[in-house]
């Protein structure tokens, strides 16, 4: 049986609709215009501003982005920190998150507010620069922006939450068979938990790309630069672009500040861009089971 | 006499009793404890001896004798948080943009999940919300670029608009007034969507046979989403809004320090604690009264914590923390 829809109904429903349009819309659109500005000619942008459409077309501000080393070597560093630090974090989190999940471990509870306290409680910047830079001498070391991001609690509880939904008998009959804990852990619960990995993964991975704090606190050599903090240098002196064109004689060139910034924001937000609609469907799945209440 | 002689028997039967059993227990769950030890251990390093580092804010901070061989000098690196008028503006800026973020980014986030829960077309609806969540994965520093394209005085695209309907450019960075607005509308762009899906996780669990029997009766769309949606996320956004509320005296210090930086035109609207310490810790060198205002920081949102919580076991008991 059908309902036939009322005025009132179908009028909430097109605001709806509307709306989401417009958010959507919203949230793409800036997207658009730094691509555009990062294809268009320093002197276009200078005279029009930036724009949807890109108004005179140029690649220049590219050229000049691959000719120089410098964003290479940020792109390993990023690409580095993030393989490596997500691969690692996983394995640290799911270590942790499957025995927790155990009603048959006796000391969960325990544990549990051990890592739950440390959401509650920071020991703040100051203490942490501190031990960072003088007890454990990582300052100026790739590790620094890896070893202390290797278990985030928050990911931790979510992933607990996951195992806590899959049925403990399965682990206690591979018990009966003579498995291990660790054999289980591996061999059963992580595959049958793909949704959940894929979700964690995916936040791991994007904590480690979009690392740039850390940097600056810890990280003074220019050739352990992750790309958004030397994003954040380009945005903070303008010299980047001239830096550039600086070996590039032309007479009456205009030096591509502008775009050079924007095709830096491009090649950086490249690669999440396109690895994101591939993830995304696994979100809801595994946000639902995890996220709400454990 | 005899009668505390046999209870310290027992108490001490008891003790090695409880001993025997921790090591059975470590014994029979070896693996498992193993498999918990690298996480403890990192936790311990990176969240708890940064505690103990607390210990910094009493001192005379002396980075060559460390914290082992500063001095102590009790509550003198607290006072100065009283009375010093930039603290007090820093600590209102910290308060009310976390407050603003939190009641806009929740209201946002719950109608769009709502909205998008209403919505048919499966296809859409898997696009729009792509779309939409697509900025939570940008770090703050891009946003930070992005923001630099929309407000910059030459060619900004929002003076391009400004222009466009007969007004003057405006110098959207020599105008602190402006800024409480434009963080909130960047911070809804930067996680409202992503914030939604949290949402719509709890809406796709409510049975659906709710929502049929209320048809049947003749409910409209809107009397559904007031009487059956809406208390169903109460739990769910009061748990959020709970964890929210306890960091209300952390600024988001990778987005403000991002756009904002260093420009000082803007610090009477937007200066919060976290970027207060950071310039007084990196610019300024001032190590122990940095680590003071952090242990204010960290004790209050504790507090907060732990109070809230109560408040919510009393009333809503499904949504507490713990």
């Amino acid at each position: 049986m059908t309902i036939k829809e009322s005025i009132g109904d179908r009028l909430l429903l097109i605001f709806m609709y509307a709306a989401i349009i417009v958010f959507a819309l919203a949230c793409l659109i800036p997207f658009v215009s730094v691509i555009s500005s990062s294809l268009s000619t320093e002197t276009a942008l200078m005279k029009y501003g930036f724009s949807i459409f890109p108004k005179e077309f140029s690649l220049e501000a590219f050229r000049l982005l691959f000719k120089d080393s410098t964003i290479y070597k940020a792109y390993g560093v990023t690409i580095f920190i993030t393989v490596v630090g997500t691969v690692l974090a996983m394995l640290v989190t799911c270590a942790m998150a499957y025995p927790l999940s155990l009603r048959s471990l006796k000391y969960r509870n325990p544990i549990t507010f051990y890592v739950f306290f440390t959401m509650l409680f920071h020991g703040g910047l100051v203490s942490t620069y501190i031990l960072i830079t003088k007890y454990l001498g990582m300052k100026d070391s790739i590790w620094v922006l890896i070893i202390p991001s290797l278990i985030n609690p928050f990911n931790m509880f979510l992933m607990r939450n996951f195992f806590k939904s899959i049925d403990e008998s399965l682990a206690e009959s591979a018990k009966i068979d003579g498995a291990n804990d660790i054999y289980i852990m591996f061999r059963i619960m992580l595959p049958i938990s793909l949704p959940a990995i894929a979700t964690i993964s995916l936040f791991y991975a994007l904590a480690f790309w979009n690392k740039w704090f850390e940097a600056m606190l810890f990280i003074s050599n220019k050739d352990l630069f992750p790309l958004q903090y030397l994003i954040k240098r380009i945005l903070e002196n303008a010299e980047f672009g001239k830096q550039l064109a600086a070996s590039s004689f032309i007479p009456n060139y205009v030096t591509p500040t502008l775009t050079t910034r924007m095709a830096t924001t491009v090649v950086t937000i490249g690669p999440i861009i396109f690895l994101y609609p591939f993830l995304q469907k696994y979100f809801v799945k595994g946000l639902l089971v995890g996220a709400v209440k454990g | 006499m005899e009668r505390t002689i046999t209870y310290q028997n027992q108490s001490q039967k008891r003790e090695a009793k409880s001993k025997n059993s921790f090591f059975r227990e470590i014994r029979k769950n070896h693996l498992l404890y193993l498999l918990t030890l690298p996480g403890i251990l990192l936790i311990f390093v990176f969240a708890y001896l940064p505690i103990f580092g607390i210990a910094i804010a009493f001192q005379d901070y002396n980075p060559v004798k460390g914290v082992f061989g500063s001095a102590f000098v009790g509550f003198k690196n607290f006072r100065f948080l009283i009375g010093s008028s930039e603290i007090v503006k820093v600590l209102f800026n910290t308060v009310f943009l976390n407050l603003l973020f939190i009641l806009c980014g929740t209201i946002v986030s719950v109608s769009f999940a709502i909205m998008f829960s209403e919505l048919n077309s499966k296809k859409f609806k898997t696009i729009t919300q792509t779309m939409v969540t697509l900025p939570n994965f940008l770090s703050w520093t891009v946003v930070a670029m992005i923001v630099s394209v929309y407000f910059t005085y030459q060619g900004g695209v929002l003076n391009q608009i400004l222009n466009a309907i007969g007004f003057e450019s405006i110098i959207f960075f020599n105008e602190p007034g402006y800024w409480p607005l434009f963080l909130v509308c960047i911070k809804i762009w930067h996680g409202a969507g992503f914030g939604s899906i949290v949402y719509l996780a709890t809406i796709s669990g409510i049975n659906p046979e709710i929502y049929e029997s209320a048809s049947m009766d003749g409910a409209s769309r809107w009397k559904k989403i007031c009487y059956i949606t809406l208390p169903m996320l109460k739990p769910t956004i009061i748990l959020l809004l709970l964890l929210a509320l306890g960091g209300i005296f952390y600024g988001d210090f990778g987005m403000i320090y991002a756009i904002v930086g260093k420009n000082a035109l803007l610090y009477p609207t937007t200066d919060v604690i976290d970027t207060y310490v950071y310039r007084a810790l990196v610019d300024l060198g001032n190590v122990s009264m940095s680590a003071a205002v952090g242990v204010f920081q960290s004790f209050i949102g504790f507090m907060l914590v732990v109070t809230v919580n109560q408040i919510t076991r009393k009333y809503s008991p499904e949504s507490a923390l713990y």
